[in-house]
């Protein structure tokens, strides 16, 4: 029963993500490793359209990931999986727990939950970067180094990080900008060779 | 997302005043799950319990739903177009710089000393270089820090 286990894969992301929506990402790198129901690239896709629509970026993602599984009851099913602990844990803490910031087991797992999220995060962060920039696969095929790098989009990307770190009036703008920009000159340039 | 939730649940409902507000952000980062979801049921079972918990979480999670679906029907559709698929590989381009920045920005605020480095780096090895998934590793830290935050105070 497929909305079964996409329940629980997505209960077990809302359980054990800490700390923001990119949090998330591993856990959805790994139902791809394990499970197969979407690949790395179509995570990649998923985190750009969570990134430029309203809404919290792990709720997004789930939904995206549930659509592309199972359709309309799927992301209806993943969402309310990565949620429902957070319902539960939230409404048990403020319910019954007072202090529970300062509880001394809280602050000290924290304290190893912290860094442990930054290099899931990291590490995503590294899934992501191959995925655009990198051809792995026409690389294993002819072992050249120049056939390793996507160079048109490292270029894309070194632009946009450009624009995005150091050009004071361009740096704030909304993500959204700088993707409609990329999927147009992806469009332009033939980023796909399609 | 704060300033939002300032603006609509402190000033126009006063649901929460601004320093509980405050403290319904810090709790939900220490929380698991994510932080915009816990901050909506912190909210919603302040005013009505365990149903205010329930109908305010689920009011955050709404538009995403229907808003992701459209798009995702949408794309499903056109996906095969050379367009799009050019289109989204010039986006994929731009998502793995914009997920860098917001790394590093998370890096820039991180507390560093030796323990953390420590399970950054096995965390980060053991992610990238093996099939340990997230799901054990998440546990094992917060043992970690609990065992070394144990070990600091003895030291002491």
């Amino acid at each position: 029963m497929i909305y079964l286990s996409l329940f629980w894969e997505f209960f077990k992301t809302g359980l054990f993500t800490v700390g923001g929506g990119l949090a998330t990402l591993p856990f959805f790198y790994d139902i791809s490793d394990r499970l197969g129901w979407f690949t790395y690239q179509e995570i990649a896709d998923m985190i750009a359209i969570s990134e430029s629509t309203p809404g919290a970026f792990g709720v997004n993602m789930a939904s995206y990931a549930g659509f592309t599984t199972a359709g309309v009851p799927g992301a209806v099913t993943a969402t309310f999986g990565i949620i429902a602990p957070s319902l539960i844990i939230v409404l048990i803490i403020a319910s019954f727990i007072r202090g529970f910031q300062n509880n001394f087991y809280v602050s000290s797992a924290l304290y190893g939950l912290r860094p442990a999220s930054l290099g899931l995060i990291t590490a995503s962060a590294v899934s992501v970067l191959s995925i655009a920039l990198l051809r792995t696969d026409l690389f294993k095929q002819t072992g050249a180094l120049l056939d390793l790098f996507d160079f048109k989009c490292v270029i894309l990307a070194a632009v946009i990080w450009i624009a995005t770190n150091l050009v004071r009036p361009i740096k704030e703008l909304h993500p959204l900008f700088f993707i409609a920009v990329s999927a147009a000159t992806g469009v332009v340039f033939k980023f796909a060779g399609a | 997302m704060l300033p939002m939730l300032q603006r609509e649940v402190v000033q126009k409902k006063e649901w929460a005043t601004e320093e509980e507000l405050v403290d319904f952000f810090s709790l939900s980062q220490c929380v698991p799950g994510i932080i915009a979801v816990n901050m909506a049921t912190f909210i919603g079972q302040k005013i009505k319990g365990v149903p205010g918990g329930i109908f305010a979480t689920l009011g955050v999670v709404f538009p995403s739903l229907v808003i992701i679906i459209l798009i995702a029907a949408l794309l499903s559709n056109f996906s095969d177009l050379p367009a799009v698929q050019n289109a989204f590989a010039g986006i994929r381009a731009c998502v793995c710089v914009l997920v860098a920045n917001a790394v590093v920005k998370l890096w820039k605020s991180a507390k560093i000393n030796v323990f953390t480095i420590l399970v950054f780096a096995a965390v980060f090895a053991c992610t990238a270089l093996t099939d340990i998934s997230p799901v054990f590793l998440v546990p094992a830290s917060a043992v970690a820090g609990i065992i070394a935050r144990n070990l600091e105070a003895r030291a002491k």
